[in-house]
C-alpha cells in the first residue's frame, strides 16, 4: 500500500457519503434511543421511563430463547457454510469456459429475492407437493417442517446453505485465482502432498478473504429475517422464530415501542461488538 | 475427489438447481394439477400464470417498481462512494479511521431495527411510498458497502499514476473522470454488482416504505399468498420471474467477478 499524505480536503470527499448515510442511520437510531428511555400511550404522549425496558427485555424469558436460536443457527450454518465453500472453490476448474458457467450457475441464488427464497423453498420441502418433502419421506422418514421442529430446523438451514455457500465459494475462489503460480511449483519441485500445499499455501493466502466470508456471512444470517418468515413464519410454536422476527413481532404486531426500541438497541449492539472484533482481526492480518 | 474434481462443483450445481427446478415447474402447472397429483414435469403444460402476470398491470407494475428504485440506488451508491472511497484510499484526514468503521457499521445494522423509524422518518419527509425512498434507504447498507470495495480497488492503483497526471498539468476533475475511472473500471463494475444484488432482493425495508403506487413486486408477492386464496402456480410463475433480472445482470459481469474479487476486497 502506498503511504498516504495528510490532507483535511479530504473531507469533502466525504461528505455526500457522510451526509446520505448519517440521514438514513443518525436520524431512525435517534428515534429508537428516544422510544427505548420513555412510554407512550399514544397521542404522541411520553413519559420517562429510564432503563425499565433494557431490564425487562435483557431479563425476559422470549428475548434469551430468540438470543439463543439466533446463536445456535449462525454458528451452525458458519460451520456448515465456510468449509463447504472452500471445498468447492479448491475442486472448481481454473481455466476455460465451465469456469464461467460455474461462476454463473453458482450465483444465481444470490440474486434472488429473500421471500422468492422462502417461498421457493416451502414448495419444494412441503411433504405434499414439494420434491425435496416427497423425497424423505419416500425413503420412510417422517418428515413435515409446519408440524416438526427438528425439521423445520433442517429446512431453514438447509436453504441457507442452498442460498449463501455460493458467496463463500465466489470468496475464495477469487483468493484462490491471486496465488502466483511460482507457490505451487515450488510445492511441486517439494514433492507436497495436497494437504500441504492447502495448509502451508492456500490456507495462508485465503486469511483475508476468509475473514470477509465469515464477517459478511455472520452479520447477514444475525439478522436473517425474510426467509424463515416466508418458510416457516417462525414456527412450529416459536422454534425458528430468530432475532429480527421476534424483534419485528414486538414492534409491528404488538406495537410495544418501548421494549421493541430497547431490544433493536440491545440487538445491534450485539451486532457491532461482535463485528468489531472481526474487523479489528480482519485489520491485523492486513498489517502483517 | 482428486481422480475426479468435477464430482464436488457439479453436485453442487445440482442441489442449486433443484429448487430453481421445482420453482419453474410449479410455474407452468394449473392449481388443480399442483393441489391434485404429484408429478416431476407439467403434464398440462399452461401459460396461464405468466399470462396473467404480463396482462394484470397490479403484477407487472411491481417489477418496474423493483427495478427503478434498485436502478437509482445503484447510481447514487456508486456515485457517491466514487469520491469517498478516493479519499480513504489516498489521504489521511482526522477521524478517518473511525469513520471508515462506523460506515461499516452501518452494513451490520438489522433491517428490522430500523423499519419502525424508517417509516416515520419518510413519511414525515413525504418520501413515503415513491421509489427515491427505497433507493435512499437502502443507502444505507450500500453506500457503505460501495465504499469499502471501491477503496480496495483504488489501493491497489499505485499513487504514482496520480502524481504522473499531476506533473503532466491535469486538473484533478479531469484526471479523475478521464484517466482514474477508467482504471477501476472492474471495481465500479463489482461494486454495482453488489448495490443491485442487495437492493434487488431486500424485502423488509422496501415493504415498510410502500404501500400502493411504489410498491415492490416481492411485497406484490406476499399479498397475493395472504388474500386470494393459496394460487400456487402464481405465486412459482411471479417468483421465476424475478430470477430473470439477476441472471442478467451476473452474465454481463461473469468476467469481472473472479477477478475483481481478487482485486478488491469482496
Amino acid at each position: 500500500m502506498a503511504v498516504k499524505s495528510t490532507n483535511q480536503k479530504a473531507w469533502l470527499f466525504v461528505l455526500p457519503v457522510v451526509a446520505l448515510v448519517a440521514f438514513n442511520a443518525l436520524i431512525p437510531l435517534m428515534t429508537v434511543i428516544n422510544y427505548s428511555v420513555q412510554e407512550t400511550f399514544g397521542n404522541n404522549l411520553f413519559f420517562w421511563e429510564g432503563v425499565k425496558w433494557f431490564e425487562q427485555v435483557l431479563h425476559s424469558e422470549r428475548f434469551l430463547d430468540s438470543l439463543g436460536r439466533q446463536l445456535l443457527f449462525t454458528f451452525t450454518i458458519l460451520a456448515i457454510e465456510i468449509p463447504l465453500g472452500i471445498a468447492i472453490a479448491l475442486s472448481m476448474p481454473h481455466r476455460g469456459v465451465w469456469v464461467s458457467v460455474c461462476l454463473v450457475l453458482m450465483a444465481l441464488p444470490l440474486l434472488i429475492p429473500w421471500n422468492v427464497v422462502g417461498a421457493m423453498w416451502n414448495i419444494f420441502a412441503l411433504p405434499d407437493i414439494g420434491l425435496l418433502g416427497k423425497a424423505i419421506n419416500s425413503l420412510g422418514i417422517d418428515y413435515n417442517f409446519t408440524r416438526d421442529p427438528g425439521a423445520a430446523w433442517f429446512t431453514t438451514i438447509l436453504m441457507d446453505v442452498w442460498h449463501w455457500t455460493s458467496l463463500v465459494v465466489l470468496l475464495v475462489y477469487a483468493g484462490l485465482r491471486s496465488i502466483p503460480d511460482a507457490y505451487y511449483q515450488a510445492a511441486m519441485i517439494d514433492g507436497a502432498t495436497p494437504w500441504a500445499v492447502f495448509r502451508h499455501i492456500q490456507l495462508p493466502k485465503l486469511k483475508r478473504v476468509l475473514t470477509i466470508a465469515v464477517l459478511l456471512r455472520f452479520m447477514d444470517s444475525f439478522m436473517i429475517y425474510t426467509e424463515p418468515f416466508v418458510l416457516t413464519g417462525g414456527g412450529p410454536g416459536n422454534t425458528t422464530t430468530f432475532l429480527s422476527i421476534d424483534l419485528v413481532k414486538v414492534a409491528l404486531g404488538q406495537f410495544d415501542l418501548g421494549p421493541a426500541a430497547a431490544m433493536s438497541l440491545i440487538y445491534f449492539l450485539i451486532v457491532l461488538l461482535m463485528s468489531w472484533i472481526f474487523y479489528t482481526l480482519m485489520m491485523k492480518n492486513e498489517e502483517q | 475427489m482428486r481422480k475426479i474434481p468435477w464430482l464436488v462443483p457439479t453436485l453442487y450445481i445440482i442441489f442449486l438447481m433443484l429448487p430453481i427446478y421445482w420453482l419453474l415447474n410449479m410455474s407452468f402447472k394449473t392449481t388443480n394439477e399442483i393441489l391434485g397429483e404429484f408429478t416431476l414435469w407439467p403434464n398440462n403444460f399452461t401459460l396461464e400464470n405468466y399470462i396473467t402476470i404480463f396482462t394484470d398491470p397490479t403484477w407487472y407494475t411491481g417489477y418496474f417498481n423493483s427495478l427503478t428504485y434498485v436502478v437509482i440506488n445503484t447510481s447514487i451508491s456508486v456515485t457517491v462512494a466514487l469520491p469517498a472511497a478516493y479519499a480513504f484510499s489516498r489521504y489521511n484526514f482526522l477521524g478517518d479511521k473511525h469513520l471508515f468503521f462506523w460506515l461499516l457499521t452501518n452494513r451490520m445494522a438489522p433491517p428490522a431495527v430500523f423499519a419502525l423509524p424508517f417509516f416515520q422518518l419518510y413519511s414525515a419527509v413525504g418520501l413515503f411510498d415513491t421509489p427515491l425512498a427505497v433507493a435512499l434507504a437502502h443507502g444505507l447498507f450500500n453506500i457503505p458497502l460501495a465504499v469499502w470495495i471501491l477503496e480496495g480497488f483504488m489501493s491497489s492503483v499505485p499513487k504514482e499514476l496520480d502524481e504522473t497526471a499531476y506533473v503532466d498539468g491535469y486538473p484533478f476533475w479531469r484526471f479523475f473522470v478521464k484517466i482514474f475511472i477508467p482504471t477501476i473500471a472492474a471495481g465500479i463494475g463489482v461494486a454495482a454488482f453488489f448495490c443491485f444484488m442487495f437492493s434487488w432482493v431486500e424485502l423488509l425495508l422496501a415493504k415498510t416504505l410502500t404501500s400502493v403506487a411504489a410498491k415492490p413486486i416481492a411485497a406484490i408477492m406476499t399479498r397475493t399468498a395472504s388474500t386470494s386464496g393459496y394460487e400456487l402456480g402464481l405465486l412459482a410463475a411471479a417468483g421465476s420471474l424475478t430470477i430473470i433480472p439477476g441472471a442478467f445482470v451476473i452474465y454481463f459481469v461473469r468476467n469481472y467477478i473472479a477477478k475483481g474479487f481478487a482485486l478488491g476486497r469482496v
